[in-house]
């Protein structure tokens, strides 16, 4: 009697549900009336310190929570710099070798330093932390910890107190000094060191030193010449020298943190510098559990900041300037859970737990399809449900190099031209984008992507070592024209005359897989189309690498992500004082070539002007007869978006956007509710289903015993 | 025992020298100094000068087992073998090559192994055990042909299509629990369910039918055929004689698997986002992360001999017969 009173009532809820209930909810906090972003990540940033972080996924972290002295203006195309901690773009001055100024327009040559004049605003303030906190007596209360305290804590949030003081210019200072310091090990340091005045000796004094005493040993190159201003001193004209000043190595650190997170004993805590930051922007690092979860809160202390007034013609037409003015950030809370695999990340945006994501692959067919003009929409299901893509193609090269130190394909030999110029006509990328990368890529028609300047559009633009113009389009040349190179190179047909038989060409590469097989052997097929041979030597990454370097490798594929946007983040990868075997650069063709040299050298540290656009032209068409690289193609990134989430334009240098970003909370709900309403029925009968088999059961149990 | 306990931890000593040295040299055969300098520095403007320094300032700049250069006992304890694997022993496993500390790092991801790994056991045996003695019961009949061959079809697919087909069903079209995820407490519950579910239902094609092996063994014996012949029913002879006489097998197996619960599942955790040990050592190859890899091999190692120590030791709970010695 009493199980039917409770079965029945039980019944109807799971056959009708609850209007509310969302038990595929992966979020077990309630967020109340808090806007809270829900993103993911799939590897844990290794270091979360300014000084070492470089790679992407680090960037994601750190540009949200440190501040350098400029960003990149989140709307307006081409990119610009503008002051973000800064009040103005600096005063740089010109100096001869004896100190004496120099008028704007000196030659390069006559310039032998670069004074950076920078000033900060006032009234900015650090995050929150235990690092800065003081006691009643106005002394730092967590510097001088004994080891029984240490012992007692277990992470930062067991520090009680904290604390937080004004942003100065001693504190940018400071981690200038930081990435000099040979136990840093910023990826920059050695960079910095043929630039910035004294970082080399700095580095040399400070060897043997804690990272502790650096504080108040000077560096020749920085002068704080006061609270609000300082001034670096490079060597030379290095224009580029504003793009580092933007990045996350030159955020400002306060001397507290290095002596607060050096105290022996917290690192065996985990708790570090690279593992909890401390910084000045519009998030702090409020939880930091790398093997589940990632969760930035709005930093209490953010500077008044206001979301850009202008940006790009259409901007306001998409509702870009609808938040003009406003005060940033928007969102309170960022969660970034970590998901290892693509399937269920996949489902849990569809679900509408992720309110971004990527495409990967074997998702691809579900969320996008081509139109009949050759473009990419969203399918049918991806409409209903409101989401936005958005494209942008990468301020990257992905490219096909010939080790120009190689007797066959290097060199600068006709007959090495012509075989190279043969092999960038037969390697169709149009197709690789095609098969293997869904049509996510632009095919590349020389070193510079779009978006940086330099890059020439339309017939202007194209290679035309490779490519013809036709219909107003680049159209491979047909491969009889490469047949006809191979003539002129020496090898008809593709036989090579030093065998009578087919040229063998070797390919190098790190991907050794069985998924890589398909790639593999698309190449080879390109390789054939001209008569080579082409022989596939896979080996592991390091061996790979070790090759690289010794210059035992023949053609291989490698890539390269802007850093800044300009031309010389991209040429400099075929700059002879470059070459990897010789110098141990990034010019892994090892390609030198004279006068390509020469225009690296004189429009590297030019201004954007006509003058430099043509001598890039020219450095493009020096490459493209040369051929070092088969170009390859600009990958096209393509991103999805639930319509709750707003302000999102692609920005490929500026790191730091979660803060212009914005949520409608209520059509998340909504939507969410709508989405995941879960269906009980299956779960009634599945319980029906035991009890009748269970009853059958005990049923045949009982006839048998009453048979025996 | 006592004496048979001491002896047996001494064997451990030389096995796991041994473990340790050939780990060593199996990660270095492929992984230099320089290119785990080179991984942990990052591919873009790496310098020999950079790398020279992350190798001085991680102990890699050593001889790797002998050094010519020092004297005396110097010549071995000078070397990156010494150094880095001597403190293993004293369960110090020093910081990780990306400047973490391992210890702290395996306390934390082992809860979340073992609140995975422990229930799928249970649950698991509990499962098992229970159909294979229902099997056993129905012999002969339908019902035992049928579950026979839905075990074999069982254990025939790949639990990769599990967790993919599971989390489908369950996460996205039923929506009775989350993809993946993990929280901590009691609210781990829900993330955890369906991932034992999955563990539990993978793994009792090859239980049940294990398990219904031995106790048909069992079923044949003297004993067996005497409880009956003394008027016990069916069910009565198989939970009072052949179940606590088939326990032997099971225990053992169960004992030596016990310790390993901690080392995690690989593809499970991957796939549900549990933060546990599973995926630790395989994103330490990857990065090349040789402090993490030994430190690994190293427990594992202990996990399995004290596994083995802890099997023959319940021989002796379960089966009076057994003596130590």
């Amino acid at each position: 009697m009493k199980m039917r009173n409770y079965l029945i009532p039980i019944l109807f809820i799971l056959l009708n549900g609850c209007e509310d209930l969302q038990l595929n909810n992966p979020y077990t906090e309630d967020e109340g009336k808090q806007s809270v972003l829900y993103q993911s990540f799939s590897e844990r940033p290794k270091h979360l310190d300014p000084a070492t972080a470089y790679s992407e996924n680090e960037y994601a972290f750190i540009a949200q929570i440190y501040e350098p002295l400029f960003q990149y203006h989140y709307l307006k195309r081409p990119y610009q710099l503008t002051p973000l901690t800064a009040t103005k773009l600096p005063d740089i001055i010109y100096l001869d070798k004896t100190g004496k100024f120099l008028p704007e327009n000196a030659a390069e040559q006559e310039i032998a330093y670069t004074d950076y004049v920078l000033n900060i605003q006032s009234n900015i303030h650090f995050q929150p932390h235990p690092a800065l906190a003081k006691n009643v007596q106005g002394e730092y209360q967590y510097h001088q910890l004994s080891a029984e305290q240490i012992q007692s804590y277990k992470a930062l949030s067991d520090f009680k107190e904290v604390g937080t003081r004004e942003l100065t210019a001693e504190d940018y200072v400071q981690q200038i000094k930081r990435l000099a310091h040979p136990k840093m090990q910023s990826p920059i340091a050695e960079i910095m060191k043929n630039y910035i005045v004294g970082f080399d000796d700095f580095s040399k004094q400070v060897a043997d030193k804690k990272k502790t005493d650096i504080k108040s040993i000077p560096m020749s190159g920085l002068e704080i010449i006061n609270p609000y201003q300082y001034r670096i001193r490079i060597k030379g004209k290095y224009p580029q020298f504003l793009f580092w000043l933007s990045m996350p190595f030159f955020a400002p650190m306060p001397w507290e943190a290095d002596v607060f997170y050096e105290q022996p004993g917290l690192a065996d805590k985990n708790i570090t510098l690279d593992w909890y930051p401390i910084g000045t922007g519009p998030y702090l690092l409020a939880e930091n559990n790398p093997n589940r979860r990632m969760i930035l809160l709005k930093n209490p202390n953010f500077h008044v900041e206001t979301y850009p007034a202008d940006g790009e013609p259409e901007d306001e037409q998409k509702g870009l300037l609808v938040d003009a003015g406003k005060k940033l950030p928007f969102i309170d809370k960022v969660v970034f859970m970590l998901e290892k695999e693509t399937i269920p990340y996949w489902n849990k945006f569809l679900q509408g737990y992720y309110d971004a994501s990527g495409i990967a692959s074997d998702s691809f067919d579900q969320a996008i399809q081509f139109t009949g003009s050759g473009g990419v929409a969203l399918t049918d299901s991806m409409k209903d449900k409101g989401i936005q893509l958005q494209t942008l193609v990468e301020t990257s090269d992905f490219y096909m190099g010939f080790n120009m130190l190689d007797t066959t394909v290097g060199g600068d030999t006709e007959r090495a031209r012509k075989l190279r110029q043969a092999i960038s006509i037969a390697v169709d990328y149009e197709e690789f984008i095609s098969i293997f990368r869904n049509g996510r890529g632009v095919v590349a028609q020389g070193a510079i992507p779009p978006g940086i300047f330099g890059f020439a559009e339309g017939k202007e633009g194209i290679n035309t070592y490779a490519f013809n113009w036709h219909d107003n389009k680049p159209q491979r040349k047909g491969i009889a024209e490469a047949q006809q190179l191979m003539i002129e190179a020496g090898y008809p047909n593709g036989i090579d005359p030093t065998t009578k038989e087919a040229l063998i060409l070797n390919f190098d590469t790190a991907s050794v897989s069985v998924d890589d097989r398909p790639t593999m052997n698309w190449y080879r097929k390109q390789f054939e189309k001209i008569g080579i041979k082409l022989v596939i030597r896979a080996t592991d990454y390091n061996r790979f690498q070790e090759k690289m370097r010794s210059g035992n490798e023949q053609i291989f594929v490698w890539g390269w992500n802007a850093d800044y946007p300009d031309p010389e983040n991209f040429f400099f990868l075929l700059y002879g004082p470059n070459s990897k075997v010789k110098f141990g650069g990034e010019n892994a063709v090892n390609y030198q070539n004279v006068e390509f040299d020469r225009l690296f050298e004189k429009m590297r540290n030019m201004d954007n002007t006509p003058e430099r656009y043509q001598i890039i032209q020219q450095m493009q068409e020096v490459i493209r007869h040369d051929s070092p690289w088969i170009f390859g193609f600009h990958p096209k990134n393509f991103s999805l978006y639930h319509s709750w989430y707003s302000n999102l334009k692609p920005n490929l240098m500026a790191n730091n956007r979660l803060k212009y970003t914005r949520l409608d909370l209520e059509s998340r709900a909504e939507k969410r509710k709508l989405w995941n309403h879960p269906v009980l029925w299956p779960f009634a009968i599945g319980i029906i289903l035991l009890l009748s088999v269970v009853t059958v059961l005990m049923i045949s149990r009982y006839k048998n015993r009453e048979l025996k | 025992m006592i004496q048979y306990i001491i002896r047996r931890f001494l064997y451990a000593i030389p096995l796991l020298i041994g473990v340790n040295i050939l780990t060593f040299v199996l990660f270095f055969v492929v992984n230099s100094p320089d290119d785990m300098a080179r991984m942990q520095l990052g591919q873009k403007r790496v310098t020999e000068q950079a790398i020279n320094n992350w190798k001085q300032q991680h102990g890699y700049n050593l001889p790797l087992l002998w050094n010519e250069q020092a004297d005396n006992q110097e010549k071995i304890t000078q070397t990156i073998f010494y150094q880095k694997s001597v403190g293993l022993f004293l369960f110090r496993f020093g910081v990780s090559d990306s400047g973490r500390n391992i210890g702290a790092d395996i306390q934390e991801r082992m809860w979340p192994s073992l609140a995975l790994a422990l229930p799928t056991l249970i649950v698991g045996l509990v499962v098992d055990i229970s159909f294979a003695l229902l099997l056993v019961l129905y012999r002969n009949r339908a019902l035992e042909r049928i579950g026979i061959v839905s075990c074999v079809v069982l254990l025939s697919i790949s639990s990769l299509f599990y967790i993919i087909g599971g989390q489908f069903l369950f996460a996205k079209v039923l929506k009775w629990v989350p993809i993946s995820g993990y929280d901590d407490g009691l609210s781990a519950l829900k993330f955890l369910i369906l991932p034992i579910l999955i563990g539990v239902f993978s793994g009792s094609g090859s239980g049940v039918r294990w398990y219904r092996t031995l106790f048909l063994e069992e079923v044949e014996k003297d004993y067996v055929r005497t409880a009956r012949a003394k008027g016990l029913t069916e069910t009565e002879a198989l939970f009072k004689h052949v179940l606590p006489n088939a326990l032997i097998p099971i225990l053992t197996g169960v004992v030596v698997i016990l310790p390993l619960l901690f080392m995690g599942s690989l593809i499970m955790e991957s796939f549900f986002s549990i933060p546990g040990l599973g995926s630790y050592t395989l994103d330490a190859i990857n990065s090349q992360d040789f402090a993490i890899v030994r430190s690994m091999v190293f427990l594992g190692s202990v996990l399995y001999v004290l596994g083995l120590l802890l099997t023959d030791i319940s021989y002796t709970l379960v089966d009076p017969r057994v003596r130590l010695s």
